[in-house]
């Protein structure tokens, strides 16, 4: 891997960025056999500016919203000229390529039973164009179109409930992972390889842009969002809930919020951490994230 | 071997001799019939293709650009809205370079919405990139596919090829076809092998982000491969000739009776049919009118046209489509066919009919030629209903 990377060094993409990071980690896990098919984002402009490609694995980028449907076209050509068995395809986008206007071919593809891995780049907003919110912008986010100000504390709603509305399919594996947890991401990218059927992993990758956090604390937010219970590592199984990521003693809200300018407007307002504590509650009981003492 | 077939049936047929890999289609009228039948075909055994049951057109489009991709020979089909819906994908489908067939069953675009036949939709995508050609009859239709596999995937072109066929008049139409035969269309069409793929043993970036450095370039280099598409054409259309004992001359402009012609109505699609069969009418008293067809309405065959029309003094060009806003589409071009020369019509007029279907019938043939008698008109909207506009404006 260190001579022959398949993700090479040498991008253009933010110093500490998650998004980066995720994508390294995910291709290293799936191997060489894969071909990946990238929606219009972050990720593929960093990666792929002409003449130069950080990739050393079959890339291709079409649209913003088409990357699981491109990727049901690569996959039925594998499927024509029998080569599926040995080839994984991955389909990659952002948050909103994902939940927003991906929605639809995405949904299309897990209904189909495509052999494909579909992984969700998580950074909680349109970062590419310049911060504005997405569907899995978090609860009193501030975006620049979910800015703050005397009538506004941010994003007003909480994000949107991807890994269920994947789950709901009925596939055969949807899976949470963060950075901040790169051996448990490879677990899970590599399990999800090994299975066939249509595949959703939603990878949570700190953003130092649009977080406005330092640049050296992208692994440290992202553990923080795990161990507080804002971002609940789980998996399902052919529709049921099969093992989550236990938080030993959850971290108050306070401590991931607080190196991050997208909260400040809140930091001194006990009343709406409460709110955003009230989530992190809710998950923990929800996907029973306790773990025993 | 001849056949009594609908126009759809015939699409079906001709693509599954053409044998394509990867099939995938969203259900729109009258586009229906096609990938019914070859869905069929393929459930039968008698296709062996992977069928791709979408949830939209633009995932249709998303899907074969994958596969093409991938370096399998694809196939779609669609119309109107669907075509619309498309559009993006069609543009990425062409500027990634990726040989495509795609049939487009030509039919009017809403609102008000409305199922029936006119251009709109594929005149729409004329700047998409994609060559179109439109067909007359179904055996131009059957004909089109064929060249147009051999056209698109040909190295020095790599561009799609979109065939336009009226909806209902040419897809839900029976008609005689003579249907070539697998063992002559193998040898025409050798198997789809792909310049480049996306292949695990070779890895390859397609797609890149292309900055102000290398962009114009990418748009240029489609531009000058269309030149080399007009003088393609006529090739492939020389070697279908040898093959199939067709004869499509040079595969851009059909000609009917010009030479001496001193009026000529320049059309395309279907109600070219109709147009001879007025053409017929007239000769046989004497009267020296005729029609050029254009087949090639991208790349558009600027000198052809000019060759073809420069002697004949009056020129009707029937648009059944418009450009709200401007002159209609076919005489824009036709127009600026004559732009610069010395040799021009007298009159070039522009003539716009059968919008949603409304029928273009032999009268409003005689009509238009009847019209080149007076002075020079552009944009006459024929056959409109004075009471139905009365209606519309509250007059």
């Amino acid at each position: 891997m260190e001579n022959n990377p398949l993700f090479k060094p040498g991008h253009t993409a933010c110093a500490g960025c998650g998004q980066s990071l995720g994508a390294r980690l995910v291709i290293e896990a799936a191997g060489s056999n894969t071909v990946v098919v990238n929606n219009t984002g972050c990720l593929e402009v960093f990666s792929t500016k002409y003449p130069e490609t950080a990739w050393n694995v079959p890339w291709i980028h079409s649209l913003f919203e088409n990357a699981a449907a491109v990727a049901s076209g690569v996959e039925a050509a594998l499927i024509y000229l029998g080569k599926k068995d040995t080839t994984n395809v991955i389909a990659q986008a952002g948050d909103g390529g994902t939940a927003d206007i991906g929605l639809q071919a995405l949904s299309g593809m897990l209904e189909r039973g495509h052999d494909i891995l579909y992984v969700c780049y998580d950074n909680e907003a349109y970062m590419n164009t310049g911060v504005q919110r997405s569907g899995l912008t978090p609860f009193h986010t501030n975006t620049t179109t979910s800015p703050t100000g005397s009538k506004s504390q941010g994003n007003i709603r909480p994000k949107k409930p991807m890994p269920e509305i994947a789950n709901a399919h009925g596939i055969p594996y949807v899976a949470t992972a963060s950075v901040g947890f790169p051996q448990d991401l490879q677990r899970k990218v590599k399990k999800a390889i090994s299975i066939k059927g249509p595949k959703y992993i939603q990878i949570h990758v700190p953003c130092p842009l649009g977080w406005r956090h330092e640049t050296n604390l992208t692994y440290q937010i992202a553990k923080l969002a795990v161990e507080t219970g804002l971002y609940p590592l789980i998996e399902y199984e052919n529709g049921q809930l099969t093992a989550v990521r236990k938080v030993t003693q959850p971290k108050p809200v306070e401590e991931y919020l607080k190196p991050q300018g997208r909260f400040k407007h809140i930091l001194a307002n006990p009343e709406e951490i409460r709110k955003i504590q009230e989530i992190a509650d809710n998950n923990i009981k929800k996907y029973n994230l306790k773990a025993e003492t | 071997m001849k056949e009594f077939l609908e126009g759809s049936r015939a699409v079906a047929e001709i693509v599954r001799l053409c044998k394509p890999g990867v099939i995938s289609a969203y259900p729109i009228t009258p586009q229906t019939h096609i990938v019914e039948e070859l869905a069929q075909m393929v459930a039968d055994g008698e296709l062996n293709s992977q069928f791709v049951n979408v949830e939209s057109e633009h995932s249709a489009a998303s899907v074969v650009l994958g596969a093409v991709a991938t370096g399998v020979r694809a196939f779609t089909a669609t119309s109107s809205q669907g075509l619309l819906y498309m559009a993006e994908v069609l543009f990425n489908i062409s500027g990634m370079r990726l040989p495509l067939v795609m049939t487009c069953a030509n039919r009017a675009i809403s609102a008000p919405i409305n199922i029936w036949n006119d251009q709109q939709d594929s005149v729409s995508l004329r700047d998409s990139g994609w060559i179109q050609l439109y067909a007359e009859n179904n055996q131009e239709v059957i004909d089109f596919h064929l060249l147009g596999y051999r056209l698109s995937e040909d190295k020095s072109i790599m561009l799609p090829v979109m065939v336009c066929m009226d909806g209902f008049i040419l897809t839900h139409g029976m008609e005689a076809v003579d249907m070539p035969q697998q063992d002559q269309v193998d040898k025409f069409l050798p198997p789809y092998k792909p310049l480049y793929k996306l292949d695990t043993a070779e890895p390859l970036t397609m797609g890149p982000l292309a900055d102000p450095d290398c962009y114009l370039e990418a748009r240029f280099a489609i531009q000058e491969t269309f030149k080399d598409v007009l003088k393609k054409i006529p090739e492939i259309c020389a070697e279908f000739k040898s093959q199939f004992g067709r004869d499509y001359k040079d595969g851009l402009v059909e000609e009917y009776y010009i030479k001496d012609a001193e009026k000529v109505i320049v059309a395309m699609g279907s109600v070219c049919g109709t147009i001879k069969e007025a053409v017929d009418a007239q000769r046989a008293k004497g009267k020296k009118v005729g029609l050029l067809k254009i087949i090639s309405y991208r790349p558009f065959p600027y000198s052809r046209v000019y060759d073809m029309l420069k002697d004949v003094p009056k020129v009707a060009v029937l648009d059944k489509a418009v450009s709200l806003g401007a002159y209609a589409p076919l005489a824009v071009e036709i127009k600026a066919a004559f732009f610069g020369k010395k040799k021009t019509p007298k009159i070039i007029s522009s003539f716009v009919a059968g919008l949603g279907g409304r029928d273009i019938t032999l009268e409003s043939i005689r009509d238009i030629f009847a019209k080149l008698n007076q002075k020079e008109v552009n944009l006459e909207f024929i056959d409109l209903k004075p009471e139905l506009l009365k209606e519309a404006y509250g007059e």
